[in-house]
This record gives structure tokens, sequence and C-alpha cells, in this order.
């Protein structure tokens, strides 16, 4: 009885401990928000980092999405620009269909909706085969999957005329539509005339949502059986879990709001092009995620919102920055991972303690 | 052009991709890691051989001797300063990143010293053109070089891993690192030694790739690093004659599908051979079944 008990209490410990991280999350974005608006109102903001508030958006989503997979679901994944990819493509598609028919806003949210849905169907097809990979194996298969979906983006003609859509994969004169028939994915052109409806605001409101589907899934009883899958696999399955079942959720979810970034990137744009979604995006997702700390949502929200901002705010040492971005990447990576250096740390840090004459025994 | 001649460039493409796809698998077999700057070492060789051959005015076959030298020395340092403090980090994918960190940092030293535009590589191997067929089929000398090259590595380095002592050590140290040390390796000798190796090879791979394809960027070597590594997957990582047989059918599926399918679309190809010969066989063609223990 007694064992039960504490059981339940340290369940409840865990529970509030997680609603913590959670509303502290939304407490941060909340508070950078309030500030970015003021300082926006105020005109105390550069013009530079004005550009970079909605692209910052567009990442730290990607990095939380990313952060479900990696952290939650404990798999590597190197295709998450591939669903940006598909995000991206068909909203921006299907605003340019819809055009001045609708309203921005409600063609707005209808178009994340499209996006969310199209990339989370790609994240289902794609992870049905995939997750049946374990490890680097998967790693390369998702890269792999990234690229087939740039590729054939690239060749892709769509047009629209008053019979409909005509499709090619060769070039545009094949679309054969009428004349006044509007082109609107054109190969390695991509998408123009895409909208500009994305603001901080909505890229805000986005990564609140973002926020709630991810701590919701991972504060949940499915979110709990995903870690546990991550955990010990055999001993997930030989207590009745669904392995593949509960990584494919955690997987199409991810792709998912992978796709809701692509939508937010998609509509900040005049141009939309494949370039932009190649394997070094995925990468760069990643290290928000990795440096960020796997499975910490506050860590890969910092940790985009700084490797975002720094290139630029690095522009001043022109040819160097990119040079001292990658030496900072190695210098954090070997500070905050290699066991010599956290030896090294706990070391100072009680050494630290001591010297104050705190309780060196009772702190952590 | 004939079916013949395409796979002729097909085998030529290949032969590069299964040199780089050695380096890729010995060093992943022994540090299981993917090395991501694999593929920049290839860049770095190809500048070095570029350089001494249009600046120094060195003779060819000297160049690629200190190319080889100088990617040598890149790859024991790389391996010493960013990879071996997090060998035994609680994730794997904190030298994954590093390693990413690395090739970031190769690639803006390289567009630092040399520029963002493409250099014109030069003639290294002058040798003649050979004539099939009454002229129907023509092998150039640097194909014969680079087919030639590519079996004589590969049968080397067999050689290496199964006769000689490190290369015992080698399979030693990738089986059980621990145990391996228990019995007397010297770990990070042997590593070292894996990542000069495969170091080595990659500066030969940057010759024949640039001969092949003569321009030189700071990002040559990315997309064949990569290409190179599914190569490595294909052929089951791990293993030697995996990695050589992965690599030549993956540059023959890319030319002939260029060739006959859509020049766009022969990546998207490549990488979906990859993808349906993982989900028949996961670990490649010629990789082990482990079994996974409770």
């Amino acid at each position: 009885m007694n064992e039960k008990q504490n059981n339940h209490e340290i369940i409840r410990r865990m529970r509030r401990k997680s609603l913590r991280n959670s509303l502290l999350n939304y407490g941060i974005v909340i508070v950078v928000f309030a500030i970015m608006q003021t300082m926006i109102a105020t005109g105390h903001i550069s013009s530079l980092l004005k550009g970079l508030l909605v692209p910052l958006c567009v990442y730290v989503i990607a990095a939380l999405s990313l952060n479900l997979v990696v952290g939650i679901s404990g798999e590597l994944s190197l295709g998450h620009a591939g669903f940006m990819c598909i995000g991206a493509y068909t909203s921006a598609f299907f605003s340019n269909v819809v055009g001045d028919s609708m309203p921005d806003l409600p063609r707005f949210i209808l178009a994340i909706l499209v996006g969310a849905v199209f990339a989370g169907i790609f994240g289902i097809l794609i992870g049905i085969p995939v997750l049946r990979l374990k490890g680097d194996y998967l790693a390369i298969v998702t890269l792999a999957f990234g690229e087939i979906i740039k590729n054939l983006l690239n060749v892709l003609y769509v047009g629209v005329d008053s019979h409909g859509l005509h499709f090619s994969t060769t070039s545009a004169m094949d679309l054969n539509m009428e004349p006044t028939g509007r082109q609107i994915v054109k190969g390695a052109l991509g998408i123009s005339g895409t909208p500009k409806n994305s603001t901080f605001t909505i890229g805000v409101v986005l990564i609140i949502i973002t926020l709630i589907v991810v701590q919701n899934l991972v504060n949940s009883r499915s979110g709990r059986a995903i870690m546990s899958t991550r955990d010990n696999r055999i001993a997930a399955e030989s207590i009745g879990i669904p392995v593949t079942k509960y990584k494919l959720l955690a997987f199409s979810v991810s792709a998912s709001l992978a796709g809701v970034a692509g939508v937010l990137y998609a509509h900040n744009l005049a141009t939309l092009n494949t370039k932009k979604f190649d394997y070094n995006t995925s990468i760069l997702i990643l290290v928000f995620v990795v440096l960020g700390g796997i499975g910490n949502m506050t860590g890969s929200m910092i940790a985009a919102v700084i490797l975002t901002a720094l290139p630029e705010m690095l522009r001043f040492l022109n040819n160097y920055r990119m040079l001292i971005y990658a030496i900072v990447l190695i210098v954090i990576m070997l500070f905050n991972w290699a066991p010599a250096s956290l030896d090294f740390r706990s070391r100072m840090r009680e050494r630290l303690w001591k010297k104050h004459g705190s309780d060196a025994e009772g702190g952590r | 052009m004939s079916f013949l001649t395409y796979l002729k460039d097909g085998i030529s493409l290949g032969s590069v991709y299964a040199i780089i796809a050695l380096g890729y698998t010995m060093v992943y077999g022994i540090a299981k890691m993917l090395n991501f700057a694999h593929g920049d070492v290839i860049m770095v060789g190809a500048y070095v051989v570029l350089m001494l051959l249009t600046k120094a005015g060195v003779p060819g076959i000297l160049a690629i001797i200190i190319a080889m030298a100088v990617c040598t020395l890149l790859g024991i340092t790389i391996e010493k300063v960013a990879y071996r403090p997090l060998r035994k980090a609680s994730s794997p994918l904190a030298v994954l990143i590093t390693a990413i960190g690395v090739s970031y940092l190769l690639q803006n030293v390289a567009l630092l010293i040399f520029g963002a535009d493409g250099k014109t590589f030069v003639d290294v191997i002058k040798i003649p053109s050979l004539s099939l067929g009454g002229g129907k089929l023509i092998i150039s000398g640097t194909t014969i070089v680079t087919i030639l090259a590519s079996i004589v590595i590969m049968i080397c380095l067999t050689m290496f891993v199964n006769k000689t002592k490190q290369g015992h050590a080698m399979q030693a140290v990738s089986e059980d690192k621990d145990a391996a040390q228990l019995m007397g390796v010297n770990v990070n000798g042997t590593i070292s030694l894996t990542f000069a190796i495969g170091s080595a090879l990659a500066a030969v791979a940057g010759v024949l790739l640039c001969s092949a394809y003569p321009i030189v960027t700071p990002y040559t070597g990315a997309m064949p690093g990569i290409k190179a590594f599914v190569a490595a997957v294909f052929g089951g990582i791990g293993s030697i004659p995996g990695a050589m047989i992965g690599g030549i059918l993956l540059g023959v599926i890319e030319i002939l599908s260029k060739a006959y399918i859509s020049s766009q679309v022969s990546d998207a190809i490549v990488f979906a051979v990859l993808i349906i010969v993982l989900l028949v066989k996961p670990t490649g063609l010629f990789g082990k079944n482990i079994q996974e223990k409770v």
C-alpha cells in the first residue's frame, strides 16, 4: 500500500514538474513577443532584426517539431526540410489558386491547414516503411526522402485554367493549357507571387500552437508510450505497447508541424523554390535540437533563435562569419558533451559551492 | 553515345564513389560515427593538388603523394581534436553535430583562401586514351586510372585488414573497444590509423573526382561525400567489398538514369534505389545481421 502511495506521489510530482516546464515555455514565448512588439512600436529595432522575426519563428517551429522525433521518439531524422518543403509548396499552391477570391486571414488559416495536412500525410507515407529501420540507417533514408522530395518538386510544372489543373514533369509547354491559363508551379523556378501573409504575430501564435501540440503529446499516455519505446524498445514491446504505431504517431505529428513551419516560410517570400530545403537545412534544424538539449523544448527554441540570429549578427565579420559560426559550433559541442569537460564543470561547481560554504552535499 | 559509353562513365564515377565509400565505411566501422567532414577532406585534397601543380610546378605523382600526406594529417588532427573528446559522450548525436561543424569549418576555410568561384582543375593523369571496337568506345586515361586505382585500393585494404596485425587490431576495435583495450590493443592509435587511411583515400578520390569533373569549389566534396555514404550503406556499412560494389552500382545507376530518364531526377532515382534496398535488406547488400539482445 505504502509503495503504491509513494508511486502516486512520484507521478504527481513528475506531472507538476512537466506542467511547470510547459507553462515556462509559453511564458518565455509570450514575454519575448511582448518585448519585441514594444520594440517595434517604439522603433527600437533594426530593419535587419525585423526581417529576421518571421524566419526565427519558422526555425523555432521546425526545431520543436524535430525535437519530437529526435528527443521524444529517439529517432534520428535528417529529412525534416523535406516536410517543410511539402508544407511550403502545397500551401503556396493553395494560396495562389484561391487568390483574391477569399479574404487574407481565412485563406492563410486554410493554407496552414493544407500545409500541415499534406506534410502529415507524407509523414505517414514515409514513416511506414522508414521506421522499420534503426539508427544511422534511418537517418540516411530520411535524408534520401528529403532529397527525393526536393528533386521531384524541381521538375514539377502545374498550371490552372478553366478546365482545372494541368500537370507536367517536363516543361511548361507540355501543360497544354488554354491561353488564359495560369502557370503556378514552374519547375526549378518554383512558385512565385505567393501572398505575403506571414507576420510575426501569426508566427508566435503558431509557435504557441506547436508548443501546445508537442507538450500535450509528450505529457499524455501516448507520449509516455513513445518515450518508453525510445528508452527500451524490447521492454516496451513486451508490455504490449505497439511500438510502430507510436513511433509513426510521433513522426507524422512532427512532419505536420514541420509543414506548418514551411507554410510560414513560403508566405514570407515572394518566390519559393526548393533550394532552401536541401539536406543542409535538415542538418541545421538538427543542430538546433542537439545544441538546445535533446528532448528539451525550451533549449530547442533558444538554440534556434540564437543560431539563426548569430550569422546575421556576425555580418560585420564579412567572410569570417561562417568560419566563426563553425568554430563556435564545435567548441559548444565539446564544452557541452565531452565527458572530460562535463567532469571539469562539475568539479568547478563543487569547488564554488564549498567556497560559499552552502550545502555542497545537499545540492544536486 | 551508346549504352557502353554510359556504362563506362558510370563505372568510372562509381569507382570514385567506391574509394570515398571505403574511407567512410572504415571510419564508420571503427568509430561508429557518420563523419560528415569526410567529403570536405576530398575537397582539401583536390585543392592541395591543384595548388601544387599550378603554383609550385610539382610533378603530378609527387603532388598526389603530398596531398595524401596533408589529408592524412588533417584526418588525424580532426579526429584528435574534435571527435576523440566526444567518443564517450552520452548521445551519439553529439559527435555527429561536431562532424557537421568540422565540415562547415573546412568549407569556410577553403572559401576564405580560394574564394567561392570554381577553379579549373588541371590534368594530372597524362595517359593516352584507349580506343576499342574501332573508335566506338573510347576510354580516357582518367577512367582507366580511376578504375584500376579503386580495384588496387580495395585489394590492398582487404589484405591489410585481414592479414596484418594492425588490421586485426582494427577489426577488434570495431567489434568491441573495451575488450580490445583489455587485450592490449592501442585503441586510440588504431582509430587514428583508420582516420589516416580514410583521409588518404579521400585525397586520392579528390584527385580522381576532379580529373573527371574538372571544377573545384569549396563545396565540391559535399554531395559526393553524401552519395559515397549512401554507397557504403547500400553495400552494407563496415564491409569493404560492400562499399566497393555499392559505390560502382551507385555510379552506374546515376549515369544511366541521367542518360535515359532525366538529369534532374537522377539523384532522386539513386536515393530511391537505396531506400528500396534498405527496405528489402535493412543492413545493406553485404551487411552483417546483428541480433538485438534483451
